[in-house]
């Protein structure tokens, strides 16, 4: 199911929390939320999930409207909200049982789901033990398990991986993944190296707005600008290689670069050329030897950075 | 309709294992029984096989502890969070508001139900009249009804149990005595509509033995009131002021 938003504006009183923002994701597709803490993620989601109206613009999922079929919409949507809140006092099973229950499926697939979901959330030994007795990342799966528990084919997931340690972020990140190949999946976060992990598409949101809508590679690909490359030649003099490099067409500018070794350089190619192979070639011809080459990657902090400092 | 039943079969659990249900069950038929049987003026006293006794102390009784019961049905939701999970389900405000006054309106007459062994009791003692007996019954379960709701909705407007609980009170106090009172104090229409608006003139009617169409109004309207009243102020999120 698509998921198509036009136009979407939410004021809390004269604060709008986002603001005039469109945006569709296909079926297949995860898109990953990426902003400073306040920019709007989670306003979004919850007007997705219908958690409230939003003040003014259309949100439609498949062929619904989020505000005019509301229970319909709802019924299609597994939702983990950012704060996973639980009911403490219920053992996993009951609780599990009671969303299947709100998302009613049928008694006889009850047990069966309940099954398949704690088997795939990896929480087979936890099942009967009450909520509250739960380390953090537990509880989080136990928050997934209910978003999945009906098999939704839109899932809305605020910060998935919070609270978990290294292997379980993992494991949640491949079983996000998998599930992002038939479903629509949004998913929110503030760490950039899970967003760029899980997701074919980042959007980035600061103030309400969408700054960037792009994949992971495109998003550096257009900050980025020129290839930056490090590199280190030997059995040359120091003087030569540079002027050497300098005579290269494709390259631009070229500064010695002391701090990553003696005869090392930065080469910057001219917009839209690579010097790599001519670098290569240059050594070849003056029987030098090229001791490292480093394409100089933009991060995807510095954009983010750079697209949501005010 | 499942949905409903859903959302008032866990809340009901909840009540159970939390031992809310047991300590209400017990204080209830402790504190009537004592009343009805021990103290003051108990069917001993008054020589009479008539539960009117019983009838006035869980008519107080109920006024304080429907409060105490639903104070937690909607603030404490929204206190932890999980009404943003129940709000995005598939089910409707509606469902939800009826599925929580469904739970406490069945543990209330859980209670009720089982003092219907002082009812053969005194059906052993003497002639009792079996008539307003069942009415009576009939105008506590409308009463509890009504005082629920009215709970619910305080319950809706806050994140706090207690003053949600002092707010459910506050409403209470003045179906409960108050426009009684004052009504007193006036004739005509001002006095006519203050003791229409009074919970003990339906409740006494009722409990005589005699159900009549404008008790069943009142009751009725109360409780609907309440419930649309917890909807809406659910339904005030959507709103950006």
């Amino acid at each position: 199911m698509d998921i198509v938003i036009e136009n979407l504006t939410k004021k809390y009183g004269v604060q709008k929390a986002v603001d005039n923002v469109s945006f569709s994701v296909k079926n297949g597709e995860v898109l990953g939320l990426l902003g400073p803490n306040g920019a709007g993620k989670t306003t979004i989601m919850k007007a997705i999930t219908n958690y409230f109206a939003p003040t003014s613009g259309t949100i439609r999922i498949g062929n619904f409207d989020v505000v005019e079929h509301p229970e319909e919409v709802k019924k299609h949507i597994g939702y983990l909200p950012e704060t996973n809140p639980l009911y403490e006092d219920m053992p996993v099973v009951d609780y599990l049982h009671f969303v299947a229950e709100l998302h009613n499926i049928p008694n006889d697939k009850i047990k069966e789901r309940i099954y398949d979901i704690i088997l795939t959330c990896g929480l087979q030994r936890e099942k009967y033990k009450k909520i509250n007795e739960l380390s953090k990342g537990y509880r989080q799966r136990v928050g997934l398990a209910q978003a999945l528990i009906h098999n939704p084919e839109v899932l809305i997931l605020d910060e998935p991986t919070e609270g978990l340690d290294p292997n379980q972020i993992v494991e949640i990140r491949e079983l996000i993944k998998k599930i992002g190949r038939e479903k629509t999946v949004i998913l929110s976060s503030h760490i950039l190296a899970e967003v760029e992990a899980t997701c074919d598409r980042i959007m980035i949101i600061n103030n309400g707005k969408i700054v960037a809508d792009n994949t992971a590679d495109g998003l550096r690909k257009a900050s980025r600008g020129n290839e930056i490359l490090i590199v280190g030649i030997e059995d040359g003099e120091r003087n030569d290689i540079y002027e050497a490099l300098k005579q290269l067409e494709t390259v631009e500018m070229v500064d010695f670069s002391s701090k990553d070794g003696n005869n090392c350089f930065e080469v910057q190619s001219k917009t839209g050329n690579s010097s790599a192979k001519a670098i290569f070639q240059l050594c070849v011809n003056r029987g030098w030897y090229i001791s490292r080459l480093n394409v100089i990657e933009t991060k995807l902090e510095d954009i983010f950075r750079q697209l949501t400092k005010n | 309709m499942k949905g409903i039943w859903v959302i008032a079969r866990r809340e009901l659990n909840s009540f159970f294992d939390s031992l809310m249900a047991y300590i209400i069950i017990i204080i209830f038929l402790g504190f009537t029984g004592f009343f009805t049987w021990i103290y003051g003026q108990d069917i001993f006293f008054t020589g009479q096989a008539s539960l009117t006794g019983f009838f006035n102390i869980s008519y107080w009784t109920l006024f304080f502890f429907i409060p105490a019961l639903s104070m937690r049905l909607i603030a404490e939701e929204r206190q932890s969070g999980t009404l943003e999970l129940l709000l995005t389900k598939p089910v409707s405000d509606w469902q939800i508001i009826t599925g929580k006054f469904l739970a406490a309106f069945l543990l209330i007459s859980i209670a009720i139900g089982l003092s219907i062994i002082y009812y053969f009791s005194v059906w052993r003692l003497g002639n009792i009249d079996h008539g307003a007996t069942i009415t009576g019954y009939l105008g506590l379960l409308l009463m509890s009804a009504a005082y629920i709701s009215i709970g619910i909705f305080a319950s809706s407007i806050t994140s706090n149990q207690i003053v949600a609980f002092l707010l459910s009170l506050f409403i209470g106090i003045f179906f409960h005595i108050l426009f009684g009172i004052i009504s007193s104090n006036f004739t005509g229409l001002i006095g006519r509509i203050l003791d229409f608006l009074s919970m003990q003139t339906h409740f006494e009617s009722i409990s005589r033995g005699v159900i009549a169409l404008n008790d069943l109004l009142y009751f009725g309207s109360l409780i609907l009131l309440g419930l649309i009243g917890s909807e809406l102020s659910l339904a005030k999120r959507n709103l950006s002021e």
